[in-house]
Parts: C-alpha cells; sequence; structure tokens
C-alpha cells in the first residue's frame, strides 16, 4: 500500500471538510479580524483626554490662566462650573473622572509668594484613571509654574534631571507593545479551536472506525489532518499581521522569513494542544469548551501581554513557563519594533517547536490503533 | 491453524472496564471460535449487546483481545495488512458533508487502491450501488438505504479478500434489505469471505454458516438448516380469523409452555418449548386444530436463547385506563390530505387516513419514503404545507399544551438525556407532562415495574444496551397513559427476544382502546397491525388490512405469498409506472 497516497487522501478530504464547512473559514478569516480590532482599540494603556471639571472660585487673572492652560493640556476634556455641587453629582454619574478646585485668593497668594494649594478630587472607585489624572494635574502645574516664574525672570536651573529616550518606542504608545500580544492571543484562540474539533467530531460520527480500520499509520493520520489547519492558521496570522501594519500603524522592522519560522513554531504548538484535547475528550463540546479555556485564558493573563511576568510573584512565573504564547511575544515584538533578532528567534521557536512535538506525540499516543 | 482459512480464532475472550458511574464491567466475549474459509458468507447473529461489533472488531484489529488466538490471512491479528479487509463499522463511517465520489475516493486511496485501478473500480463500485446519477449528492442526504451500500462499497473499495460488515442491514426497508444483500454477493469475488453481523433473522436464512452469540458466547456454528432444526417438532401454526388473531397469539405466549409466536399470512405460528408440549387449546371461534410445521432459522434462534422466561399479560397496558369500544366514536388519528414540502422537494404528498380508537395502524415504506414526515406533522412537530391532522379531536400544530395530554409519541433516535439516570429521566418526563407528588411518583414506580427498569434505575441512561433503553422510551412514552400512541420505528436494531416483548406490550395497548400509530421495517411486526399504509416516494400506494395489501400485490404482479413480497411489488409496480409517466 501507498502511505503516500493515503496521507493525501486523508488531506484531501480535510480540505473538502473545511470547504464544505463556512464557520471553519470564518473562524480563520473572520474572527483574527474582529478579535483584532476588538484588543487593539479596547486595550489601551494610555490614557487620552479624560472628563475634567474645573471649579475657580478665585476667578483672578492667574487662575483664568490655569484653567486656559488645563483646556489646551491633551490628557483634560474640560467642563467648567461655579461650584463644586453639579460636578460631585456629574462625578457620580461616571460624567466626569476628576475635578480641580481653584482656591479664592489663588492669584493673591501667588502675587504674595505664598501661594495657596489647588485641590484635586478624583473617583477612587477608577484606581488607574484617579492615578493618571492626579499625575497629570501635578505635571501640568509644575509647567505651569515653572513658566509663570519664568516669564517674571525668576526661573532657575531644576538641579538634576532625567533625559529620557523611549528606543524602539519613541512615542511610549502602548499600542506598539499590545498590538504584538494580541496577534498571540487571538492566534492561540484559533489555533487550538481550530483543531479542537477535528479529531473529536471524527470519534463522535463513528468515521473514526473507519479510518482506524484502513492500513494508515496513525501518526501520517496526524499529520494529514493536521496540516491543512496549519496552513489555515498561517493565513489566520497574515490577517493579524495585515491588520497591525495596516490599521494599527505598527512598523515591520524584522523580515518574513523570521515572522513565518515564529508563526510556525506557535501554530505547532497550538494546533498540537488542540488536536490533544481533541483526541482525550473524544467529545466535541467538551473539547470547544477546554480548548477556549486553555488557549485563551493563560495565553491572556500569563504570556506577558497584560502583565509582565517579571512583576508576578515567583509560582506564577514558574507557571507562565508552560503558556506557549510566552515564548511568542517577545520574538513577534521584536520582529515588529526592533528587526531580527536571531538570539531571542532561535530559543523562543525552539521550545515552541518542542511543544508541538510533546503533543503530536501524546496525540497518537491517545488515539492508538484500537478503538475501544 | 487451517491451511487457507480467512479467518481462524480459538478462545477468544475480552473484558471491558465498567464505562462509567455504577455500569459494571461486561465480559463482551468469551472462549469464542470459528473459522471462515474463502468464498463463504457467515452470519453472526445474536442479540443486542451479545458482543457481535466487539467481535468483528477484533478481526479488524481495532480491539485486541485478552484471551485466545485470532489468526487473519494465516498470520497473528498483530500483523495484519489493513488493506486486505474491508470493514463497514456499523456507523457506516461515512462523512455526511461530503459527496458520494469524495466518500469513495477517500476510502479507495485510504485501502491503498493504486492510482491506476481507481477510475475503473470505482465506477463499477457506482455502477453495482446505483449510486452513478448521486455522484455529487452529499452523503447525509442519501436515503437509509443508499446510505448502508455506499457505506459498503468504501469497505469493499479495494476489493479486499475478506469483508467484515456490522448490522448492515440495520433500520432499512425489506427491499433495500435485498439489494443490499445482492449488493454484497455482487462485491464478493469466488475466494472472497465475508461476515455478516445482523440482529435480523431473515438475514441468516443467506449465509452459509451462522455463528449465534449470545452474552459473548457462542451458542451455535454450522449450517443455518442446522439451526432451524432445533425447533424440530415444535412449531405449530393454525389458520385464526383477522378480529381474534391478536388475541390467540398473545394469550398463547403468556403460556408457560411458548416460547416465541407470530403471525403468519393468515396463521397464527408458535415456537414451543418442549416437542412433549401442544399448543393451547383454542377458544371460541379461534378456528381449527394445530398442524405441526417444519422450523425456521428463528424458531430455532427462539429456542437456542430461550430464557425460561415466560411473558406476562402486559401490566403497562394494565395502566391504561380501559377506552369502552364505541363504533359511533370519532377517528382518533385523522390524516387528510397531509402534504409537505421542502423547496422544491416534495416530501408527503396528499396522504390520507385514520385510526380508530384500539386499533393498530402500520406505516410502512422504504427509507425517506416520507413516513417520519408524515408522523411529526400529525404530532404537531412540522407544519403541513397542505392539508390537516387530527389526533383526539385536535390540529397539533396549534392545539394547547392540554390536547397534548393525550397524545404519547416515541421517537425514532432515543430523545431522552444520555448523561442523565433512567431515575433523573423519568422524574423529567413526569414532570413535562404535568404529574407531581404522589402522582409522578406512582406513575414512575408503575413504569419502572412494569418495563423492568429497577436494574438500571441509578444508570445513566447513555450507557444502557439499546434494548433497555427503547424500554426507557416506551415508558417516558406512556406514562401519562394517552389516548393515542405514536411509535416510529420503536424496535429498530433491537433484537428478536425485545420486539416479541414490545408487541407484546402495544397490541394489549391497544386493546385498552388505545389508537396505536407505528412504524416498522419487520413485515412480521407489520402482521401484527390491523391495518397498513404503504407510503413510497411521498405518496401513499397500498391501504388496507395485511391481507388486503397482499391481495393487491397480487392484482398488479404474480407476487410470493408473503407480506415482504408485497411490500417489494407494489413498490415495484410503482416504479414502473413513474418510469412510463415520464417515458
Amino acid at each position: 500500500m501507498s502511505a503516500r497516497g493515503a496521507t493525501a487522501a486523508v488531506m484531501a478530504k480535510e480540505w473538502a471538510q473545511i470547504w464544505r464547512d463556512p464557520s471553519t473559514i470564518g473562524l480563520v478569516l473572520v474572527l483574527p479580524l474582529l478579535l483584532m480590532f476588538l484588543f487593539g482599540s479596547a486595550v489601551s494603556l494610555d490614557t487620552t483626554a479624560t472628563r475634567t471639571g474645573i471649579v475657580d472660585r478665585d476667578r483672578s487673572a492667574a487662575s483664568r490662566d490655569l484653567v486656559a492652560a488645563f483646556a489646551r493640556n491633551r490628557y483634560f476634556a474640560i467642563q467648567e462650573a461655579p461650584a463644586v455641587e453639579p460636578l460631585a453629582r456629574a462625578m457620580l454619574a461616571d460624567e466626569v473622572r476628576g475635578i480641580v478646585v481653584i482656591p479664592e485668593g489663588f492669584g493673591r497668594g501667588l502675587a504674595n509668594g505664598r501661594p495657596r494649594d489647588i485641590q484635586m478630587l478624583t473617583d477612587g472607585a477608577q484606581p488607574n484613571t484617579a492615578a493618571f489624572i492626579a499625575g497629570h494635574a501635578r505635571g501640568l502645574l509644575a509647567t505651569w509654574s515653572a513658566a509663570r516664574l519664568g516669564e517674571r525672570g525668576e526661573a532657575r536651573p531644576p538641579v538634576l534631571q532625567i533625559n529620557a529616550r523611549y528606543r524602539y518606542n519613541p512615542g511610549l504608545r502602548s499600542r506598539y507593545t499590545l498590538v504584538p500580544g494580541a496577534i498571540a492571543i487571538v492566534m492561540a484562540m484559533i489555533g487550538t479551536m481550530l483543531t479542537a474539533l477535528i479529531v473529536a467530531r471524527e470519534y463522535e460520527r463513528g468515521t473514526m472506525e473507519g479510518l482506524l480500520a484502513s492500513p494508515i499509520p496513525v501518526p501520517l493520520l496526524v499529520a494529514a489532518k493536521l496540516f491543512p489547519y496549519f496552513v489555515l492558521g498561517l493565513a489566520a496570522t497574515a490577517v493579524c499581521v495585515g491588520v497591525a501594519i495596516v490599521a494599527y500603524d505598527l512598523p515591520f522592522r524584522g523580515t518574513f522569513p523570521a515572522l513565518l519560522l515564529i508563526s510556525a513554531a506557535f501554530l505547532s504548538a497550538v494546533l498540537g494542544q488542540g488536536l490533544l484535547i481533541s483526541a482525550g475528550t473524544r467529545n466535541q463540546f467538551v473539547s470547544t469548551q477546554f480548548a477556549l479555556l486553555s488557549g485563551f485564558l493563560p495565553s491572556l493573563l500569563l504570556s506577558g501581554f497584560l502583565f509582565e511576568i517579571d512583576s508576578m510573584p515567583q509560582p506564577i512565573q514558574y507557571l507562565t513557563y508552560i503558556v506557549p504564547a510566552r515564548y511568542l511575544i517577545p520574538p513577534l515584538q521584536s520582529v515588529f519594533l526592533t528587526g531580527d533578532i536571531w538570539a531571542i528567534f532561535w530559543p523562543n521557536a525552539a521550545i515552541m517547536f518542542g511543544f508541538g512535538a510533546f503533543f503530536f506525540w501524546r496525540v497518537t499516543k491517545a488515539i492508538g490503533r484500537t478503538i475501544a | 491453524m487451517a491451511g487457507n482459512a480467512l479467518l481462524d480464532l480459538d478462545g477468544v475472550g475480552k473484558r471491558f472496564a465498567s464505562p462509567g458511574r455504577g455500569a459494571p464491567a461486561m465480559q463482551a466475549l468469551q472462549g469464542v471460535g470459528f473459522v471462515l474459509e474463502p468464498g463463504r458468507i457467515m452470519g453472526l447473529i445474536g442479540p443486542d449487546a451479545a458482543g457481535k461489533t466487539t467481535l468483528l472488531r477484533i478481526c479488524a484489529g481495532l480491539v485486541v483481545p485478552d484471551a485466545g488466538e485470532v489468526a487473519v490471512f494465516g498470520d497473528s491479528v498483530a500483523r495484519l495488512d489493513r488493506s486486505r479487509i474491508g470493514y463497514m463499522p456499523q456507523s457506516g463511517a461515512l462523512y455526511a458533508e461530503l459527496s458520494v465520489l469524495q466518500n469513495l475516493t477517500l476510502y479507495a486511496r485510504l485501502r491503498g487502491l493504486s492510482r491506476e485501478l481507481w477510475d475503473e473500480r470505482i465506477a463499477h463500485l457506482l455502477d453495482l450501488t446505483g449510486l452513478a446519477p448521486f455522484t455529487r449528492r452529499a452523503a447525509g442526504r442519501l436515503s437509509g438505504g443508499m446510505r448502508q451500500k455506499l457505506a459498503m462499497a468504501c469497505a469493499v473499495a479495494a476489493a479486499p479478500p475478506l469483508i467484515l460488515l456490522d448490522e448492515p442491514s440495520v433500520g432499512v426497508d425489506p427491499l433495500s434489505r435485498r439489494e443490499i444483500w445482492q449488493l454484497a454477493r455482487d462485491l464478493a469475488g469466488p475466494e472472497t469471505g465475508i461476515v455478516w453481523a445482523t440482529s435480523i433473522l431473515d438475514d441468516a436464512e443467506q449465509c452459509d454458516d451462522v455463528l449465534v452469540l449470545h452474552e459473548g458466547r457462542r451458542e451455535y456454528f454450522g449450517a443455518p438448516a442446522g439451526l432451524a432444526e432445533f425447533a424440530a417438532g415444535r412449531c405449530w401454526s393454525t389458520p385464526v380469523p383477522a378480529e381474534n388473531r391478536r388475541r390467540v397469539l398473545r394469550a398463547a405466549l403468556e403460556q408457560p409452555t411458548t416460547i416465541a409466536g407470530r403471525i403468519d399470512g393468515g396463521e397464527v405460528r408458535l415456537t414451543l418449548r418442549s416437542v412433549a408440549d401442544q399448543p393451547p387449546a383454542l377458544g371460541e371461534g379461534a378456528g381449527s386444530a394445530w398442524r405441526e410445521r417444519r422450523p425456521h432459522v428463528d424458531d430455532g434462534f427462539a429456542w437456542l436463547l430461550d430464557d425460561a422466561s415466560v411473558l406476562k399479560p402486559s401490566a403497562v397496558a394494565a395502566a391504561f385506563p380501559q377506552i369502552a369500544a364505541n363504533p359511533d366514536a370519532p377517528a382518533a388519528i385523522e390524516a387528510i390530505g397531509l402534504g409537505k414540502r421542502y423547496g422544491d422537494f416534495v416530501a408527503v404528498n396528499d396522504v390520507s387516513f385514520s385510526v380508530a380508537p384500539g386499533e393498530v395502524f402500520g406505516l410502512l415504506g422504504p427509507n425517506g419514503a416520507g413516513k417520519s414526515t408524515t408522523f411529526r406533522m400529525l404530532c404537531g412537530l412540522a407544519r403541513p404545507s397542505a392539508g390537516h391532522g387530527r389526533v383526539a379531536g385536535h390540529d397539533l400544530t396549534t392545539a394547547s399544551a392540554e390536547a397534548r395530554q393525550a397524545l404519547g409519541y416515541m421517537p425514532q433516535k432515543f430523545s431522552l438525556y444520555a448523561d442523565l439516570s433512567v431515575a433523573a429521566n423519568l422524574r423529567f418526563v413526569a414532570g413535562a407532562y404535568g404529574l407531581a407528588g404522589a402522582h409522578a411518583k406512582e406513575a414512575i414506580e408503575r413504569a419502572v415495574e412494569n418495563l423492568s427498569l429497577g436494574a438500571f434505575w441509578q444508570l445513566s441512561a447513555g450507557t444502557l444496551p439499546l434494548g433497555v433503553k427503547q424500554r426507557l422510551a416506551l415508558a417516558a412514552a406512556v406514562m401519562h397513559a394517552p389516548r393515542v400512541l405514536f411509535l416510529d420505528e420503536p424496535t429498530s436494531g433491537v433484537d428478536p427476544l425485545v420486539r416479541r416483548e414490545f408487541w407484546h406490550h402495544i397490541t394489549a395497548i391497544a386493546d385498552r382502546g388505545v389508537a396505536v400509530l407505528v412504524t416498522t421495517h419487520f413485515m412480521d411486526e407489520a402482521e401484527l397491525c390491523d391495518r397498513l399504509l404503504l407510503i413510497s416516494q411521498a405518496e401513499a400506494i397500498a391501504h388496507g388490512t395485511p391481507e388486503q395489501l397482499k391481495q393487491q400485490a397480487l392484482a398488479v404482479r404474480t407476487a410470493g405469498a408473503t407480506l415482504e413480497d408485497a411490500f417489494i411489488a407494489l413498490i415495484a409496480a410503482q416504479r414502473e409506472r413513474i418510469r412510463a409517466e415520464a417515458a
């Protein structure tokens, strides 16, 4: 018998099934688009203009100037009111996130050299936003008072100053690091989902018995079933990368062969993971749920996508070593932002291929040669 | 080991671990052996869960036995060349969404058929199966009979010398079954051996040898005639007028001397336990004297598997209130010009009939003829495109929930919860029919007692043997004592013993005044119906008592004397008429 012919036959059958099943195509083309836009747009660690109330009780030239400075600043969208009360209600209704109160006598105090403090009320129920507003307000005040002093010829050079430069991401845009991470999440999810169904379906419909009764060796059977989904996974990756470059304006400083290497390595791991779930459960429903949980959640939480691994507690850090996405994000970030750094690519790719090989071996064991 | 035997099994045993909570471990096979020589067809017969599938899987190298020797082509099964066996699993292993041609090509290539032989072999298979006009149709959209033929063609795509078929004729109408047998003979070369697993005893008569399995043990191995011989001197029959047949049969089956019985033509036919036993005395107006008959395979099978149990008067039926016979009572089930189209496809066209209280009415017809659609329209599960149906005076597509209380429905597929226990399933059904508290408890206890479900009380329904599942489904359908009972192939795939028990209940329930509508592919079951409707290609082509159907068949062509012959003749006549109209 010809093992090659049998392998080709199974592969042709998988393609035909994919072709007849529009949901697979949807999974490969539509879901990545959807998820990329979701993750790329909704998840952002940058703050933009925050709706902030301001109450000027002083109404002096200096206080008006400060209000104008807040209004000009791009981090604040100012809503002015004569008293705190309406703004406090607006904060309860989530319409403003903070309130700046300029006290009476602010302008006079400034002129006397005994400046009065500005009050900043923030919504502690939204700690991140509250901290951002307070920080930005502090920075704004420092700049503003420095400028006022300068106008009066009293400017003094600061004692020490840090001159920060953000390499590879000069604008310090969190999107630059988040989008490659989002690609990893999307690929992990689609990769496991693609293969989670395919062996379970054969068992549920009884077609596995027909395949096992045929002469094809199990490793070839698994490989033949896997290959079409590997190609589909690469297509989904291409969609993700396209969205990243076109819609999110990410630089692509590496090369495509490098991208292909790391995507192939990652896909081998996640497709293998899905396949193992599928072969282990032999039940499409359980398999899908398990694939979603095991593919999506660890990738989201433990890959370094949202939370930096270095700041996790030590035991959790150990746990991240078994999440394949952990090994994809650094090379993916460098292929976008830095360029080809083979010192990062090779070891990570090797580990991911290692995952793939392990899963493949377990799958052939789980299927075995017998039915019962 | 025999010289050129295809299969040589000796002392084969297999034990399966418990499939789940509470279910016991199972000894699937014990000490089974047989030899299959080239050119022979061996029937593997036995009741449900006898170990037939396990034995076939062992021969195909899909299950490793715990004990015994298995030689395939004179060599150990561990070194089996899988391209030389054609194994058709019970599921058929077809890809429903792929076309006929894609399925065939896949299996031809999988089994290592060489490229040069492809086209010729596939064309040959398409020709033999009659599937050539449907090469592009998805396998899932074929009728049951055509699907089985395709599955068989896939199994033998590479012309293997050994063919293993797991219940190829289950759930298939008599006409398709004949065609499937013809196909198997056409596909087999002179040196090909076939193992044909079945629980249908008509199949056994066609085999060269039969192996009877029961609870994992070999009960008989030899020629079918030898199996029939077990019942020699024990078979009796007598002509009985139609209105008394079911009553006479049921009374006879409740005698400790009777193993099995059926209605055969105009006669009641019995198989007795002992040669010394005499058939029970006939009552008033029940016909003439009993005469001894030549035994058939099914008589021998019944004797061989006899567990000395005696059918008791049906307690299931006794739980129904007696509805007084009233000749003026309105029909319990009425179909008036029922029709259903799906787009261009006509599933049912202008079907009319009515069923009186206390009547057993059988819907017969090939797979895909429209029986189940007719059923679903009457139950209110599908909306008719034309005409209407009434059940117990209500149109169920619009009727209220209370009106549905009058109906008990047992669907063709097992429709209870596989992962719930028998107890939980029954409690759910009781609740769904509005039984609560003491009423529900009483109804459940009665159902469990009457259908002997007590031993399975805590087991998941999905792990039950098929026969027990069907009993559970029947329990669920009759728990609320409906006035109308719908049974859609209630005995498909179950063995003769369970079938006998089922029909014992069904006929007794009808005698309580309940109208029973039933579909079946078994002609011995059709004989138990008061009236029959034969549906083929969406149309009702014959209507009447079993006797009248045979007469109608004789009118269109010279058919044999059995109901099966009539079935086939009437459908063949319809096909000829359609062909003539098209020409």
